[in-house]
C-alpha cells in the first residue's frame, strides 16, 4: 500500500499532519501519539520576537467547535531554533514551521533564519484572524498576498505554503495570487471569524470579542473550498478544517487535497492523529486501494 | 515507551452535596494512584457537539480500590451533562494533569473558596498525614456548608459566608484574622477576587502562598496556550510573561504570578 504524498518536492509517508497552533511544537502531545506515525507536525506560528498574545479568556466552545484568539503567543524564533526544532529532529516525520509576523520584513527574517535549519517546509500565516497587524491584513487581499509570497520566496530556502483565508468572498482570488507570487503549496482554511456572547456576563465570551471559529461545525465550508482551489489552481493542497475522523480526512483527499492537517481534534482526543492515519489504512485496505493519489481529487 | 490516553471510566457514585455541587465517584485506577492534591482531571461530554475537555479538581482519591472523587458545581451544560450521569454511565477523562502543591510547612493554612474547596479535602488529608498542623477555612456564599464535616477529622475548621448565616460574616481572610490564626504556609483555592486577597494576605504575614488557578482551557497538556496568566518574570518555556494554568500550574506561587 503507498500512503506517500509528495508536497512542492517533500515526501510525506503519509498525508496526515498536524494543523498549526494546536499541537505546540509536538512536546506535549509526544506522551500521547508517536510523532514517528505522522506525515508532518506543523509547528505552532513563530515570528522574529516573542509575542505574548491575547489577554484571556482566549478561546470559547462552540456547538460543534470551539473559538480562540490566542494571539499568536509565540517564544520567538531564537528559542525556538535552539530547542523547539531538535526536539522534532528526534523523530522520523517532516517539520513544517509556520511563520507569523507583523510586516513583510518580519516574516522574511524569520524564512531567512529557518535557512539553515533542518526544516523541510515553510507554512506563511497570513491568515490568522486574531491579530491587528499582519496575519489577516495580508491575507484577504490578492495583491497583498501575491506580494507578500514574492517577498518571502526571495529569502526562502525551504519550499513555501501559503496558509489562506477563508475569510474572502472568493478564496480562489487569493489562491491564485498566492500561485502567481510563486508559492510552492497552500494549506486551507484558517479558522473562520466569528463571536460570542456571554449572556450570563453580558459580555464577549472572548476578551479578543472576535476570534477564529475551528472543529467540526466549519468542515463543510473547507471542504467546499479546498474543492474550488483545487479546480483553480496547481498547486498541491493542504486539506484542513474540522478533521476529527479519517472519514473526514478522506472527504478532503477526494476534494483535491494532497495532505490533510488536524487541529482542534486534538483537544478532544491527543491521539486521534495517529487513528487517522490507522484509519486512512483500513479504507484503503477495505476498498482495495494500492495508491492514496487514486483517491487524491477523485470527486469531481 | 506505551503512550498516556484518556480511559473512559465508569461512575460508581454521584449525589448531589447542594444546590448545583455534584460529588462523583469514577473508577480509574492510574489516575486514582498518581494523583497528587492540586492535580485536576480533563472530563469529556458525552454529546459530540460538545468538544473541549473541562477541567475539574480532584477532590480525593482511594488508591487500593482505584476510586476517583470529583466534586464540581454546574457552570453551564457540560457540567450539567456530568450532573445528570448515573452509576454504571461511563465518562471519558485523562489525568492527573496539572503540577499539584509542593507539599510544606508544619503549621498550615488551608483557604478554599465555593467551588475551590474541593481540592483541599485532599491536600487537608495529606498535609495530616505527613504530620502537618491543619487549619481550614472554608468561604461560602450562604446556605450549605458542602463538605465541611469531611474536613474535620485533619484539623480545625472555620467557616466565613457572604450572608453571615454561619460562621464569620465576610471572606476567609476575615476568618483567618478573626481568628488571630497564623501558620507557616498557606494553600488557596477559590475564585480570583480571594485569591488576590489571599495573596496580599501573605505578603503582609510574610508567609509562603500557594494558590490554584483557574481559566478556560482546550487541550488541558499545554499545547494549545489558551489557559495562561501573567508571570512576574519572564517564563522560561513561553519566554514572555505568561504561564500555562493547565501544564506549570494550577497552583503556583502567589508571588509569582499577577492576578
Amino acid at each position: 500500500m503507498n500512503t506517500t504524498v509528495n508536497i512542492a518536492g517533500v515526501e510525506l509517508k503519509n498525508p496526515v499532519m498536524t494543523a498549526s497552533g494546536t499541537f505546540g511544537s509536538g512536546a506535549e502531545y509526544s506522551e500521547f501519539v508517536d510523532l514517528n506515525k505522522l506525515g508532518a507536525v506543523v509547528t505552532k506560528g513563530v515570528a522574529n520576537v516573542p509575542w505574548p498574545g491575547n489577554p484571556t479568556p482566549r478561546i470559547a466552545e462552540t456547538y460543534g467547535g470551539m473559538m480562540n484568539a490566542v494571539g499568536l503567543q509565540n517564544p520567538g524564533i531564537d528559542l525556538f531554533v535552539k530547542r523547539d526544532i531538535p526536539f522534532l529532529k528526534q523523530y522520523d516525520t517532516k517539520i513544517i514551521v509556520n511563520v507569523c509576523g507583523k510586516s513583510a520584513e518580519d516574516y522574511c527574517e524569520v524564512v531567512e533564519r529557518l535557512g539553515d535549519e533542518p526544516v523541510d517546509l515553510l507554512e506563511i500565516n497570513i491568515s490568522c484572524p486574531n491579530v491587528k497587524e499582519g496575519g489577516i491584513a495580508f491575507g484577504q487581499n490578492p495583491k497583498a498576498v501575491e506580494a507578500i509570497t514574492r517577498s518571502v520566496k526571495k529569502v526562502a530556502k525551504q519550499p513555501v505554503i501559503m496558509k489562506l483565508s477563508p475569510n474572502v468572498t472568493d478564496i480562489t482570488e487569493t489562491a491564485k495570487a498566492a500561485e502567481a507570487g510563486g508559492a510552492d503549496a497552500l494549506s486551507l482554511i484558517n479558522t473562520l471569524t466569528g463571536m460570542k456572547i456571554d449572556v450570563n456576563r453580558r459580555t464577549f465570551a472572548l476578551a479578543n470579542k472576535t476570534g477564529g471559529v475551528s472543529g467540526p461545525a466549519i468542515k463543510p465550508i473547507a471542504v467546499r473550498m479546498v474543492y474550488q482551489t483545487a479546480l483553480a489552481v496547481k498547486l498541491p493542497i493542504i486539506g484542513m478544517g474540522g478533521i476529527a475522523s479519517a472519514e473526514d480526512a478522506l472527504e478532503f483527499l477526494m476534494a483535491g487535497a494532497s495532505a490533510v492537517a488536524v487541529g482542534t481534534a486534538n483537544f478532544h482526543n491527543p491521539a486521534v492523529t495517529e487513528e487517522i492515519v490507522e484509519g486512512i489504512e483500513q479504507y484503503m485496505t477495505a476498498n482495495q486501494i494500492s495508491d492514496i493519489h487514486e483517491l487524491i481529487g477523485c470527486v469531481r | 515507551m506505551e503512550n498516556r490516553k484518556k480511559t473512559r471510566a465508569e461512575v460508581t457514585h454521584i449525589v448531589s452535596l447542594a444546590e448545583g455541587i455534584y460529588s462523583m465517584w469514577i473508577k480509574e485506577e492510574t489516575i486514582a494512584s498518581m494523583a497528587v492534591p492540586g492535580q485536576f482531571v480533563s472530563l469529556y461530554s458525552n454529546d459530540g457537539s460538545r468538544l473541549l475537555p473541562r477541567p475539574i479538581s480532584i477532590c480525593e482519591c482511594k488508591p487500593g480500590e482505584g476510586l476517583v472523587r470529583l466534586v464540581f458545581r454546574i457552570a453551564g451544560k457540560g457540567t450539567e451533562e456530568f450532573s445528570g450521569l448515573k452509576p454504571e454511565d461511563t465518562i471519558e477523562v485523562l489525568g492527573p494533569l496539572g503540577n499539584g502543591y509542593h507539599m510544606e510547612g508544619k503549621k498550615v493554612l488551608l483557604f478554599g473558596g465555593g467551588i475551590g474547596i474541593p481540592p483541599m479535602l485532599f491536600l487537608a488529608r495529606k498535609l495530616s498525614e505527613q504530620g502537618a498542623e491543619v487549619q481550614t477555612v472554608l468561604g461560602y456564599r450562604g446556605g450549605s456548608l458542602f463538605l465541611k464535616e469531611e474536613f474535620e477529622p485533619y484539623g480545625a475548621v472555620y467557616v466565613a459566608t457572604e450572608d453571615g448565616s454561619a460562621g464569620v460574616k465576610g471572606n476567609v481572610i476575615d476568618a483567618a484574622v478573626e481568628q488571630k490564626l497564623n501558620g507557616d504556609a498557606i494553600y488557596a483555592c477559590g475564585p480570583t477576587p480571594m485569591l488576590r486577597g489571599i495573596k496580599e494576605y501573605a505578603a503582609k504575614e510574610n508567609i509562603p502562598a500557594q494558590i490554584s488557578l483557574e481559566e478556560k482551557m482546550a487541550c488541558g497538556i499545554g499545547a494549545c496556550l489558551a489557559c495562561v496568566c501573567q508571570s512576574k518574570e519572564k517564563d522560561a518555556h513561553s519566554n514572555v510573561n505568561n504561564k500555562r494554568i493547565c501544564k506549570d500550574g494550577p497552583v503556583f506561587y502567589a508571588d509569582e504570578i499577577i492576578l
